[in-house]
């Protein structure tokens, strides 16, 4: 009830769908809740990277978001802090899971709402996670070429 | 004031918990229960019922009125409303996109085949 999650089969192997959902030819391709343009995309997926994307509505109305990846691991795990620019809303944090299914891609969504008292430690367990993976990617890694 | 995001935030914390989204959707049904009503389902002891509608009435979401020794409590949606709203703008900025992003990811995919062939 606090959080709003979607889930979509895609006919694309994780990996075309991660670069889709990065890089910033692929975020100008789709990023908007109607079919106006994106004007500006720019985007960093590492850890610690940014994302800003602005983009004009078919009213004519211009909107911006920015944030920064907290968890960037290709081509499974997204998630990133999110911001209106200018807007009243605070921040909120987008998670995205891809899973590779046998027509292509399951992606899941989450977009949730940070309380303010929860704000802080969200974003620590949101650290904490994506030091976590990137220990167990290493750990992996490693097994694959001994 | 409290402004909209401290209030969206508040709403959102008190629908976090079970309980008080228990007594919240007994309270649309009812439109107004006693609180020893309300406290009745729950495995809880009364005076956590009560701490439970101090969040509820400090986000706005319920109001309490005292007759006599009972105290009845109302629910007051409009802060639902609009944290469904903050859903549901959401809901369709991600909605329209994923069918976008949805449709590139196949374009790329069918280009990746294509010169595999």
């Amino acid at each position: 009830m606090t959080s709003l999650t979607l889930v979509r089969r895609i006919k694309a192997r994780p990996s075309i769908v991660f670069d889709a959902l990065t890089t910033p030819e692929g975020i100008a391709c789709w990023w908007g809740p109607d079919g106006g343009p994106v004007l500006v995309a720019e985007s960093d997926p590492q850890v610690g990277g940014r994302f800003r994307v602005r983009f004009r509505m078919l009213d004519g109305s211009e909107h911006e978001s920015s944030g920064e990846y907290l968890e960037v691991v290709k081509p499974e795990r997204l998630s990133m802090s999110w911001r209106w620019t200018g807007g009243e809303d605070g921040e909120s944090l987008v998670e995205i899971r891809l899973r590779a299914v046998a027509e292509g891609t399951e992606l899941t969504i989450t977009h949730s709402r940070l309380h303010d008292e929860d704000s802080r430690r969200s974003h620590e367990q949101g650290w904490h996670g994506a030091l976590d993976k990137l220990e167990r990617h290493f750990l992996a890694t490693e097994r694959s070429f001994p | 004031m409290v402004n909209y995001h401290e209030r969206l935030g508040r709403t959102f914390s008190a629908l976090v918990d079970p309980t008080r989204r228990a007594i919240l959707a007994r309270l649309e049904r009812e439109k107004s229960a006693s609180v020893s009503a309300l406290a009745q389902p729950f495995v809880i002891k009364l005076p956590a019922v009560m701490k439970h509608l101090d969040v509820l009435d400090d986000a706005g979401l319920i109001t309490r009125t005292k007759v006599g020794r009972t105290v009845t409590v109302q629910l007051r949606p409009e802060p639902i409303r609009e944290a469904m709203d903050w859903l549901r703008r959401y809901e369709r900025f991600w909605s329209m996109s994923l069918d976008r992003l949805a449709a590139y990811a196949e374009g790329k995919e069918a280009e990746v085949r294509k010169k595999r062939r």
